[in-house]
């Protein structure tokens, strides 16, 4: 178990919370956003029945992929090798960050161009290139807004989903050299493209990110739709690519059903404008391409989430967001409160494994459990059950094995209420005199009940329980 | 699981007898609407059975990360249904606790675990139970009516029961079912969730009142005390004059005033 020695502090949910709710315009600019993308996802699955079979297939494949993993990353291993690219294992953030730090400088990339890779968001690549002197630029067009305005991502498909066009017109403006003010999206792309375009032609060093990495035949599957994924995996001397571990497909025939059901589920797209086939570096006679490929598999805490049966299925995922898009939470909050690289209901399940369930005891919780994650998921990940297993394994209720962080959720105040909870509910005899209590002194409850009065009036019981009422009736006919 | 999420149930005929679970927060709270589940069953010819004994079906527990806590509890109510009759339960989210989720806690319990799976496949949420297996009807009764629907979270996504609900009140000639914007969408109650993150939920559940309330609609309904505590609870605190009802005091007020 790769327990971290300095578990990272606490997120402070609860302030970020207070932060947005309390700001009207960001919450309906957040709920537009998510309306259009959950419309758009919802024109591409017509039927529900077809769209049931086809993530049921969608669960299937990652599944088998699971089951089968350490081997079919060997099998991936094997044949990336045998196709020329080379393969490194990270198992910290710190070592992929390293690692990938070791080939741009051998490259002779002062300069890294990147295309859209969450991962690479996860390791804190571009802090990291910084520290050693290389300069990262993003190429997605959100990404490259949000390293503009010296942000995270705030949604891993659509990372300035937070940005307003007229904030991002503001931000070319003071940011882009030579750049008027414009809110025409449309100019704004063009200043965006015109940037990055010398950027590709002088740069030694491409990265980008994993959609799936098929194991049988060596080949890595990147989807995009600007182009910039493309220019980032074939323009540069050197492209690096960074994935989980968890991302691994045994066969060609398994990429279609997933591609399908992740860009219909992220954009609302049957595919995308850009699906790249990564098999090699250029080869000899090739006229184009990257000389050296490199992919590096990082773990994270995913071997943790692997080695829990009952959490293995968060490793399904293939990062599409439905479940941000259709999470009443996230809707509410945005992604940068969640304070992780993955926000929303994905980032409450994965995040737990790679910082320990001390830093994010307060997404756990953060749920009602209202289940439209669970019902979106593309691979059929049950989001809520897992959220009741971190639940039990943050209040240390949990068997073996179990997460770093594992109890740090235990309050005694709350233990004490449960317990009594339990020991109240479990005596009939001693309820039903609860029972009269509560409603016989109904007018002696409190006014103040705690966090549940801020926005409602006190619970206040009935004058007679249930259980009174049935005890004393005789069947009820009207007709 | 032995139970599937999201099956398709084949329901039973109707039978003699039942066990009405009430759930606490109807006990306690809001017993009019227990009553009234049980005056509709009655009133079909079914002898309604309300174990004394019964308490709460621990999903407070069970929810917050206490399974210990949660079986403590759903322990005590295995042995109240000793008879094979179905058990009605008039909220779809304790529904869904006892239907889909007792199995789960007592799986590794030799002695409880067959008994909570035998349970489960007898639990009906009161809607799914008027609608599919009662097969009751209501006759037009007074003027024409503006209803709106809140369905709980459970109910639509654990028990699949959203709709009987819609059903039934579908049935009534002079109503009109409106639907709010963003139905779909949960009130923000979620038991402890409501004072773990109170400020999403407020908002959650405001945003919720907003939505029906521009629907014009003056009568308001759910199948689901815990809504129902949130919401009435918002809405009083707001000063507006909406309150929602349980769709069993609804339902046995439009059989009185139809009699
Ligand atoms: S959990 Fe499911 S819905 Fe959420 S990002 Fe992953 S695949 Fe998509």
């Amino acid at each position: 178990m790769n327990r971290p020695a300095n578990p990272p502090m606490p997120i402070n949910f609860h302030a970020n919370v207070r932060r947005v709710v309390a700001n009207p315009v960001l919450r309906a600019s957040f709920r537009g956003a998510m309306d259009f993308l959950t419309a758009k996802r919802a024109t591409q699955f017509p039927d529900a029945n077809a769209f049931e079979t086809l993530r049921a297939q969608g669960e299937q494949i990652r599944q088998y992929a699971l089951s089968r993993l350490p081997d079919l990353l060997e099998q991936l291993e094997t044949n990336l090798t045998r196709n020329g690219i080379q393969v490194h294992w990270a198992q910290t953030p710190d070592e992929a960050c390293r690692l990938i730090i070791d080939i741009a400088s051998r490259a002779g990339g002062g300069l890294v161009v990147k295309g859209k890779s969450m991962v690479s968001e996860e390791i804190e690549l571009n802090h990291a290139l910084e520290a050693a002197g290389i300069s990262a630029l993003e190429s997605d067009m959100g990404e490259y807004i949000v390293q503009l305005a010296g942000e995270k991502p705030s949604h891993i498909i659509m990372p300035a989903i937070h940005k307003t066009k007229e904030e991002i017109a503001r931000l070319f403006a003071d940011k882009v050299p030579g750049v008027e003010y414009t809110n025409s999206v449309d100019e704004l792309i063009q200043i965006g493209r015109r940037v990055l375009r010398d950027k590709f032609r002088d740069t030694r060093v491409g990265l980008s990110g994993v959609n799936v990495a098929v194991a049988e035949t060596g080949t890595l599957c990147l989807v995009e739709n600007e182009g910039n994924g493309r220019m980032c995996t074939t323009v540069p001397d050197v492209h690096i690519a960074i994935t989980g571990i968890e991302k691994v497909v045994e066969k060609l025939e398994h990429v279609p059903p997933l591609m399908t059901l992740l860009t219909r589920s992220a954009t609302g797209q049957a595919i995308t404008t850009y699906f790249n086939w990564i098999s090699s570096p250029r080869r000899d006679g090739e006229m184009d391409g990257p000389k050296e490929v490199h992919l590096v598999l990082l773990d994270n805490g995913r071997s943790t989430a692997y080695a829990d049966e009952r959490l293995r299925a968060t490793l399904q995922c293939i990062r599409c967001g439905a479940c941000m898009n259709h999470c009443p939470v996230y809707a509410r909050v945005g992604g940068h409160a969640y304070g992780t690289t993955y926000p929303g209901p994905i980032g409450k399940i994965v995040s737990p494994h790679m910082l320990g369930l001390e830093a994010t005891r307060d997404l756990v919780t953060a749920s009602s459990l209202c289940g439209a994650c669970g019902e979106v998921c593309p691979v059929k990940i049950p989001i809520p059950d897992l959220l009741l297993q971190l639940r039990q394994q943050s209040q240390g209720h949990s068997k073996a094995p179990q997460l770093p962080g594992a109890g740090s959720g235990h309050k005694t105040l709350q233990s004490i209420a449960y317990r009594l909870f339990a020991g109240l509910y479990s005596r009939p005899a001693l309820y039903r005199i609860f029972g009269l209590l509560a409603t016989r002194l109904r007018a002696f409850s409190p006014n103040q009940q705690g966090a549940w009065t801020r926005s409602r009036v006190p619970l206040r019981p009935a004058g007679h329980s249930l259980h009174e009422r049935m005890k004393s009736r005789n069947g009820a006919k009207v007709k | 699981m032995s139970v599937a999420l999201n099956e398709v149930r084949s329901y039973p005929a109707k039978p003699g007898d039942v066990y009405l679970f009430g759930t606490c927060v109807l006990d306690l709270f809001d017993p009019d609407a227990g009553v009234s589940a049980a005056s509709l069953l009655e009133n079909s010819n079914i002898s309604v059975h309300y174990p004394q004994d019964q308490t709460c079906c621990g999903q407070p527990a069970y929810t917050s990360g206490f399974p210990d806590a949660a079986r403590q509890v759903a322990a005590r109510q295995l042995h109240l249904f000793a008879e094979n009759w179905p058990i009605v339960v008039p909220s779809g989210s304790c529904a869904g606790m006892m239907r889909h989720h007792w199995p789960r806690l007592f799986e590794d319990d030799p002695a409880l675990g067959p008994l909570a799976a035998s349970i489960a496949a007898r639990v009906f949420e009161l809607t799914e139970f008027l609608l599919h297996v009662v097969k009751a009807t209501w006759p037009q009764t007074g003027a024409n009516e503006r209803v709106v629907l809140h369905t709980s979270c459970t109910a639509r996504r654990e028990m699949g029961t959203h709709l009987s609900a819609r059903a039934l009140l579908a049935q009534i000639p002079n109503v009109e079912l409106v639907l709010q914007d963003h139905e779909t969408e949960c009130c923000g109650f979620g038991g402890a969730f409501s004072v773990k993150h109170p400020e999403i939920s407020a908002a959650m559940a405001s945003d919720k009142i907003e939505a029906i309330e521009a629907t014009g609609a003056a009568t308001m309904i759910s199948a689901d005390g815990g809504c129902l505590l949130n919401l009435n609870g918002t809405l009083e605190k707001r000063g507006s004059t909406l309150r929602g009802q349980h769709i069993a005091s609804y339902l046995w007020q439009h059989a009185k005033d139809a009699a």
